[in-house]
């Protein structure tokens, strides 16, 4: 086990600084004008370009400007925004919520997509199964955007149920719809991974042995078939824990969530590059821990993987 | 299978095949005349001779034509090809749809609920919202094609070469794949899309206009969507290569490229193919909510992203929820029609969901 969790480490470390590389060359290596659209409809002034050039370091070699720029992400300084706010000091503030918006989205879709997976799969072709394949078909179809401003406008603004925008106070009940939102595209998936998982296992050898040993249905289906079919949800989960934290921008700028995400969003449209590329790879940077930490938990979980 | 028996028996080796065994289930003619696989298996500890036949035909058919009989048989694959092939009509052939000019705005006419001139109804510019829908699906499937098309390409041949050289090149190419892969497709889109954003041109391609919006978006997709693919298709030549069929072919010296093309394809073109038709419909939905966000296709450029993002804006009044709607809808059953059709093929190519 501990061979393959400093395994596992080792081989993070050129991904991580990989994918840092490639988001500053995307943002800070490309041909145009970093400056472009930061004083309004004129160009820059030389004295702003020369400094902005000097503070991000844009004219050292492209390896040493992200020497200085990883350097300054670890210490935690992401640049500034245009009214020269820290980045950092921005998201600081705003991690609480997205943690918040992300960890009840989490909840939500592997509680009811899991049940919906198992309910599905133990019948295979049954009501619920079909019910199950339809509805997720169309769930995995409406892009996020889309359901989230059409529960909005019909819950939120039509029959009053929820808030229509969470605003500064983020409580639980405030982000409920859009965690709802923001959960149901991995809800579906979850929902059919887990048909697939448990319906398979069912005719698997194992089950066969533990039926002829004259265990009860609710114990093959409860302890052995459950767990294994576990496995693979939580695989997905971390890899697809990407998408959550994509979908929050989305949700977050429709909801008006004053969280990472929004933070993303309201910069986009104000064309503050800084601010995006700061809070994206915040994004990522998290992403790729929780998709590590899924990986060492996979290998407690499934004993297979871990001593290879 | 009429019209096949008149092609002349060297045509191809798969539907020679699959005359070979018609005489057998003749007594039923027709499409769906063809026993399924399972029944083959039933025949076996009863006829000996029948028995005997369909393993033949069994273990001979290719994987392809097995694949064909099945999907052919699955009514979500019909549905989805109807759709897909009236969204591909309205897509080149918009002209055919509407006689309208969808940039024609006239704010006499704005937030018109649909009626019979009016269909969709118009938005709040008075532009009329079914012409605008029929034109917007141009943009959004060709993104989708062209994407899906290109990350197919890309992630193709680096997952050959990869696979298929082994070494150092194979540890790089994987490794950089890795570094792709790491970052989330949207926020690839928006950090990108945000720099090229100040740019007149890329790669020598003028970034402005149509074509230039166009090729931003689809150069994001293909950029961060080929590793996907080419952990397929490296996998895939990695499993063919070491064996003997492969090897001899080798010793006869036959050139890399054959061995690719005759033994490493065939293998591995399924995988890839459902990937990448689930790719259009995730790609397609992609373009919509980087549209959406404002740094995907901006106007002139006509796409449901565009007119959803629109149309939010006044959403709240509830005055133009059709505006939302009917983009949104076009948008949905688009990407509804490309992941069907990608479930029913995996579903073909995979014989352990065929038994259902």
């Amino acid at each position: 086990m501990g061979k393959y969790i400093v395994r596992r480490l080792l081989q993070m470390i050129p991904v991580v600084l990989g994918s840092t590389f490639l988001i500053y060359a995307m943002v800070f290596a490309m041909p145009g004008d970093p400056t472009a659209g930061k004083c309004g409809e004129r160009a820059c002034p030389p004295a702003y370009v020369k400094e902005f050039r000097e503070k991000y370091n844009l004219d050292d070699p492209l390896p040493v400007q992200y020497g200085k720029y990883m350097g300054n992400v670890l210490q935690g300084d992401l640049g500034e925004n245009q009214y020269g706010i820290p980045v950092a000091e921005d998201l600081r503030d705003r991690f609480g919520v997205t943690g918040k918006l992300a960890s009840m989205a989490l909840v939500f879709q592997s509680v009811v997509g899991i049940l919906a997976g198992i309910l599905a799969g133990l019948r295979k072709g049954g009501f619920i199964d079909n019910l199950v394949i339809v509805s997720t078909l169309f769930v995995i179809s409406i892009p996020i955007f889309v359901s989230g401003f059409v529960l909005q406008y019909f819950f939120g603004l039509e029959l009053g149920w929820f808030p229509v925008l969470v605003g500064a106070d983020a409580t639980f009940y405030r982000l409920l719809l859009p965690a709802m939102v923001l959960g149901s595209l991995s809800l579906a998936y979850i929902a059919r991974l887990m048909r697939t998982n448990i319906a398979e296992n069912l005719g698997s050898d194992y089950v066969r042995t533990a039926k002829a040993k004259g265990l009860s249905n609710r114990r093959i289906i409860g302890i052995h078939t459950l767990r294994n079919s576990l496995i693979p949800v939580i695989t997905f989960l971390g890899y697809d824990f990407g998408a959550l934290l994509g979908g929050s921008i989305v949700t977050e700028g429709i909801f008006n969530i004053l969280g990472v995400g929004g933070y993303v969003f309201t910069s986009i449209g104000n064309r503050d590059g800084i601010a995006v590329v700061g809070a994206v790879t915040v994004l990522v940077l998290v992403y790729l821990i929780v998709n590590l930490i899924v990986d060492l938990l996979y290998g407690v979980l499934d004993p297979r993987i871990s001593h290879d | 299978m009429t019209e096949r028996n008149q092609t002349p028996h060297d045509a191809n080796p798969d539907e020679r095949l699959e005359h070979d065994d018609a005489p057998l289930h003749d007594n039923k003619p027709g499409e769906g005349g063809e026993l399924p696989t399972e029944s083959h298996e039933k025949q076996t500890p009863t006829s000996s001779s029948a028995a005997i036949a369909a393993d033949d035909t069994g273990t001979a058919r290719s994987l392809t034509a097995d694949a064909w009989r099945s999907l052919r048989k699955n009514p979500l694959f019909w549905i989805s090809s109807v759709l897909i092939v009236g969204l591909l009509a309205i897509a080149i052939f918009p002209g055919l749809f509407t006689d309208q000019n969808p940039d024609y705005g006239d704010l006499g006419r704005a937030r018109i609920d649909p009626n019979s001139t009016h269909w969709f109804g118009t938005d709040r510019q008075g532009y009329d919202v079914y012409t605008r829908t029929i034109y917007g699906a141009r943009a959004s499937i060709l993104v989708g094609v062209l994407g899906a098309t290109g990350t197919l390409l890309l992630g193709s041949f680096l997952g050959l070469v990869a696979g298929y050289l082994g070494g150092w090149v194979d540890t790089l190419i994987s490794r950089i794949g890795d570094i792709f892969f790491a970052i989330p497709l949207l926020m690839a889109g928006i950090i990108l899309l945000s720099a090229t954003r100040s740019m007149d041109t890329l790669l020598g391609v003028p970034l402005q206009g149509y074509f230039g919006t166009i090729f931003q978006l689809v150069l994001v997709l293909v950029l961060f969507g080929w590793p996907a693919i080419m952990r397929l298709m490296r996998s895939s030549v990695i499993q063919v290569k070491p064996n003997d069929y492969v090897q001899a072919a080798r010793a006869l010296g036959a050139s890399p490229l054959r061995i690719i093309r005759r033994h490493v394809m065939p293998n591995a073109l399924a995988p890839a193919i459902v990937v990448t038709t689930i790719n259009l419909g995730v790609y397609i939905s992609v373009e919509a909510t980087l549209s959406f966000l404002g740094i995907g296709l901006v106007p002139p450029a006509i796409s449901w992203g565009v007119m959803i993002n629109d149309s939010l804006v006044f959403l709240r009044s509830g005055t133009t929820l059709h505006a939302l709607f009917f983009p949104a809808l076009f948008l949905s059953i688009c990407v509804l029609a490309f992941i069907m059709l990608g479930d029913a093929v995996r579903d073909a190519f995979d014989p352990k969901s065929r038994d259902r």
